[in-house]
């Protein structure tokens, strides 16, 4: 994103942490370092367990690191309780206070800060307005529907004006079409307030079309930080290539390393152009990543061959899964069209051409 | 939809229910309509009279018993409510821990240790403090009755705390509030109904307490139950009967307000 100023809102240090003590100790986060831009939309992708949510708990304060810092604009918050951080989260399950209408619920936060009635009131009625929810200000919040209590959980939040809001999975919780709303509204209102969004998923697609910056977590590390396109497209690990979408994984041999390039060697022996992920090693076997929409099948002789295994059909594209001569796996995704079928059929004898800059060398 | 097979439709479950509810009621029943008898007997029937409930009313050894009851009861309710909310906040708004199940059990100990036990130590430990002390008032009772309502108390409020989201603290923390606001402003708002709840428990098991009370008090301290008992052992007339209906109204009020308030604000 070119016009974001590179100051950054948190930055985590070093940070462990650790549940419980001896034999059945866990590290939930193992020495975990990552910096979160202002006014960026960042998002922590993983499987549960990974300790994204343990990272984001530690950013509010509702849990505190065994080791390492956590800076907000350079000042160490992670011994401050959370109701001295200026950071304010969106729960899961909203937590919001049944006893209390929207509107109330809305100006809490400013009350506890102890701003006067007028400015709370007028500041109410202006998250209202940015979350559309003007009529149902008087109602209890358990006489409104899930959206319309997402939307309020976010206005809440939203209200004391935090320096970074935190978002803990909060549209897992929706149906489908509400949650496509609910991200496109999510990013309205990231632009709109300009303040920075830390937000927890395990939905990777929810993932790479929400960010600005994708951090992807495992057994509570961070593997990979980048844009969508890099996380997508240039997958440093292993883990991460088979996170985020479908891809193939072929084994080569790896030479003239440089420049971020390399030759790749298959098993077919053709060597195609690669793209090396940062920290690779040489080594005799690594392992590169094609994805399947990224490599063509013809019915002549391509960088690879094999024999068609299976066809699935999806609708907007079809994927073929070919046999490859070499013994490896490889599915091609192809586009279809309306009037023809794919043109391929079981059993077929396929070759499958790589695109150029389709390729990418895993570290691992 | 018709079924043939239901573990709700077995025999015998109709008849052993209709004798259950008839060993239940009946002689409540039958204590309600000899309340009413004109004759000082209460077996035979000498036609309707509300003069018992009028002798009752005029006996001041009654009114003072029954004043006792209710000052007793208020004051104990109060502060066992109060011990039992405190009890429920440090045992629930906790990770479990190792000696936690002790600490219910321990907080629960009124509900299983037989009363007679509990009654005859107070009153072996009460008689120490009267001589060291030479007090003998009322306090002694007021001790003891809230000691063994704080577990009736302490049910309902746990209970309300269990199904009470821990996360409602954890936003109103995270909007700035301190711990004494988050409890004055969520916490205590939506225990309200089980606080109330187990205050009223409370004051009813405090009036109907015989065996502890009987242990405890020193002359001249009976209470509506210890009096009725005395009476019934120099011989009943229907006037125990007319009390007996009176203290049954007022049950069957505070158990209805109960019900009410605890579902109110669900």
């Amino acid at each position: 994103m070119p016009d974001k100023p590179d100051r950054n809102a948190i930055e985590v240090v070093n940070v462990s942490k650790i549940f419980g003590s001896g034999e059945g100790q866990v590290a939930a986060l193992d020495k975990v370092s990552v910096s979160i831009r202002e006014n960026e939309f960042f998002t922590l992708l993983g499987p549960s367990g990974c300790g994204k949510t343990t990272l984001l708990r530690l950013i509010a304060g509702f849990d505190f690191p065994t080791a390492g810092g956590i800076l907000l604009y350079g000042h160490d918050i992670a011994p401050l309780p959370p109701f001295k951080r200026p950071v304010n989260t969106v729960f899961q399950s909203y937590a919001l206070f049944p006893h209390m209408t929207v509107a109330d619920n809305i100006g809490f936060g400013l009350e506890m800060l102890g701003k006067p009635k007028a400015e709370i009131k007028a500041r109410v009625a202006e998250m209202l307005k940015l979350v559309k929810m003007e009529a149902l200000a008087g109602r209890r919040t358990g006489q409104i529907s899930g959206g319309q209590q997402q939307r309020v959980a976010l206005a809440r939040a939203l209200a004391p004006q935090p320096k970074v809001l935190l978002l803990d999975e909060p549209l897992s919780a929706l149906d489908y079409k509400l949650r496509k709303e609910m991200q496109i509204e999510l990013k309205r209102l990231q632009h709109e307030t300009g303040i920075t969004f830390i937000f927890v998923t395990h939905d990777q697609e929810e993932a790479l079309t929400m960010s600005d910056r994708i951090a992807v977590m495992s057994s509570g590390k961070i593997l990979q930080v980048g844009s969508p396109w890099d996380i997508y497209d240039k997958p440093a690990e292993r883990f991460v290539a088979d996170f985020i979408g479908e891809t193939n994984f072929l084994t080569a041999a790896i030479s003239g390393v440089g420049n971020g390039k390399a030759r790749a060697t298959l098993k077919s022996g053709t060597t195609i152009e690669a793209t090396v992920a940062e920290g690779f090693q040489p080594k005799d076997n690594a392992t590169v990543v094609v994805r399947p929409e990224h490599a063509k099948l013809t019915k002549d002789k391509g960088d690879l061959s094999g024999t068609v295994e299976n066809i699935v059909y999806f609708g907007t594209d079809t994927h073929i899964h070919v046999q490859l001569d070499s013994g490896e796996a490889f599915t091609v995704r192809q586009q279809n069209t309306r009037s023809a079928g794919c043109g391929f059929e079981r059993g077929d004898k396929v070759g499958i051409m790589i695109g150029n800059d389709a390729a990418q060398v895993l570290r691992d | 939809m018709a079924s043939n097979f239901s573990i709700k439709h077995q025999p015998g479950f109709t008849a052993i229910a209709a004798t259950c509810f008839v060993v239940l009621y009946l002689p409540i029943i039958v204590l309600v309509i000899y309340a009413f008898n004109a004759a000082s007997s209460t077996s035979e029937w000498g036609g309707f009279s509300l003069k018992w409930f009028q002798s009752a009313y005029q006996n001041t050894q009654v009114i003072d018993a029954t004043l006792r009851s209710f000052q007793i009861g208020a004051i104990a309710a109060v502060l066992s409510t109060i011990f039992a909310t405190m009890a429920a906040l440090a045992t629930t708004r906790t990770a479990s821990y190792p000696g936690l199940t002790f600490k219910y059990a321990a907080i629960n100990q009124p509900l299983m240790v037989p009363e007679i036990v509990t009654g005859v130590a107070l009153l072996i430990f009460f008689s120490r403090i009267k001589i060291f002390t030479g007090y003998s008032g009322i306090g002694y009772l007021v001790a003891a009755h809230t000691a063994f309502c704080i577990p009736f108390a302490y049910l309902p409020i746990r209970a309300r705390l269990e199904n009470m989201d821990l996360t409602l603290e954890r936003a109103a923390a995270d909007l700035y509030a301190t711990p004494w606001k988050t409890f004055r402003r969520i916490t205590l708002p939506l225990l309200w109904p089980g606080i109330l709840a187990g205050l009223m428990l409370a004051f009813v098991i405090s009036l109907d307490d015989v065996v502890i009370t009987e242990f405890v008090k020193s002359g001249g301290q009976d209470t509506l139950p210890t009096y009725m008992l005395g009476q019934i052992r120099r011989g009943i007339t229907p006037e125990i009967n007319a009390i007996s209906t009176a203290f049954l109204l007022l049950s069957v009020a505070i158990v209805t307000l109960f019900f009410f308030v605890s579902r109110k604000r669900d």
